[in-house]
């Protein structure tokens, strides 16, 4: 990775999962936070510095997923697929990581650029709970930080994480998912034919997911992004 | 061979436990039911219903959510013992 100079972080996770207070913790600003989801209803954006480097830092609404589309998870799905942080931090809730791994397998779809803070790490070890986070990073191929954030653990190790990965010196390989024979088939199919239009602009695997899934606000989403100059190849192209 | 019982998970009574059968959703709706974690083999649990009978909560691998009626009635769950 080029060394950015003023990198651009996201904060993306699931509802209450503690985004808001590592926001909080990180910025000194006072994102509302407390113990209901959907509290952050639009991204709040703060900066902070470290090591030198002055970092923007955005807080996204929390969301199950990045593919459906009420307005939350629209605003996130946009900021993470054409925004382009420069690094996007996943909150999981170590308590239930589970159902958190599906969001964090879908913005690894998108970008390599992610790093996974598994939050409320004191809760899971008060459940008796245990998480292996060595062996889960080197699963997602990508770093993994246990933070327990209301109470600042975690924090130091995040942001020297974070530091690493914006200097190169970290570089995540997010494992992606490999779908059935048929589904890949199509992929490569679509995938050429994406990357002489995108130049390089979106990930063309994640576009050509999409075409596929025709969700038609998505698409429209992404043809909105790129321009009408461009025109996304439909499925129809690529039936032989 | 005994019948199988398929029910809507919105008619799983309330402390009792189903496991997921399929979804009949489209679209966005089957969309946010699966992000929702509500995949076939998922086991749910009907935790309670608000005053007025709508929406329902459900424990749904680790997390309390709300489901509507409308979108309960769209996922076919088998009723199982816990
Ligand atoms: N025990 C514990 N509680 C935490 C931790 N991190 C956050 N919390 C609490 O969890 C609740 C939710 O935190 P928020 O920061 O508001 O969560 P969020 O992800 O921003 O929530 P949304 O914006 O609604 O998606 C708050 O009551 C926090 O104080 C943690 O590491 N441990
Ligand atoms: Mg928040």
């Amino acid at each position: 990775m080029i060394l950015v100079k003023n990198p651009v972080i996201a904060l993306a996770g699931n509802p209450n999962t503690g985004k808001s207070t590592i926001f909080n913790a990180l910025t000194g600003l006072k994102q509302h936070t407390g113990n209901w989801p959907g509290k952050t209803v639009l991204k709040a954006e703060g900066k902070f510095n470290y090591k030198g480097t002055t970092y923007t830092l955005i807080d996204l609404p929390g969301t199950y997923s990045l593919l459906a589309n009420s307005l939350d998870e629209q605003i996130a799905r946009d900021f993470i697929c054409f925004e382009s942080p420069d690094v996007t931090i996943i909150v999981a809730d170590a308590t239930c990581l589970e159902r958190n791994l599906n969001l964090v397998l879908q913005v690894m779809e998108i970008t390599s650029n992610a790093i996974v803070c598994l939050n409320l790490i004191d809760e899971a070890k008060r459940k008796r709970l245990e998480v292996n986070v060595e062996g889960l990073s080197q699963e997602l191929g990508i770093p993994v930080i246990a933070t327990s954030a209301r109470n600042g653990e975690g924090i130091p190790e995040l942001l020297e994480i974070l530091h690493d990965v914006v200097n190169g010196k970290i570089v995540p390989q997010p494992r992606q998912v490999v779908y059935s024979k048929y589904i890949e088939d199509y992929i490569s199919k679509l995938q050429p034919q994406l990357d002489k239009r995108l130049y390089g602009r979106l990930n063309s695997r994640w576009v050509a997911l999409r075409i596929m899934e025709g969700n038609p606000k998505i698409i429209e989403a992404i043809q909105q992004y790129l321009g009408h100059s461009i025109q996304l190849p439909t499925l129809k192209e690529v039936i032989i | 061979m005994s019948e199988v019982k398929i029910i809507p998970l919105a008619q799983l009574p309330i402390r009792s436990w189903g496991k997921v059968h399929s979804l009949l959703a489209k679209d966005d709706s089957r969309r946010r039911l699966m992000d929702l974690g509500l995949v076939p083999g998922t086991r749910v649990e009907a935790i309670r219903r608000s005053p007025l009978g709508d929406p329902t909560a459900y424990s749904i691998r680790g997390a309390t959510i709300a489901l509507r009626k409308e979108e309960a009635q769209k996922v076919l769950v088998i009723p199982t013992e816990r």
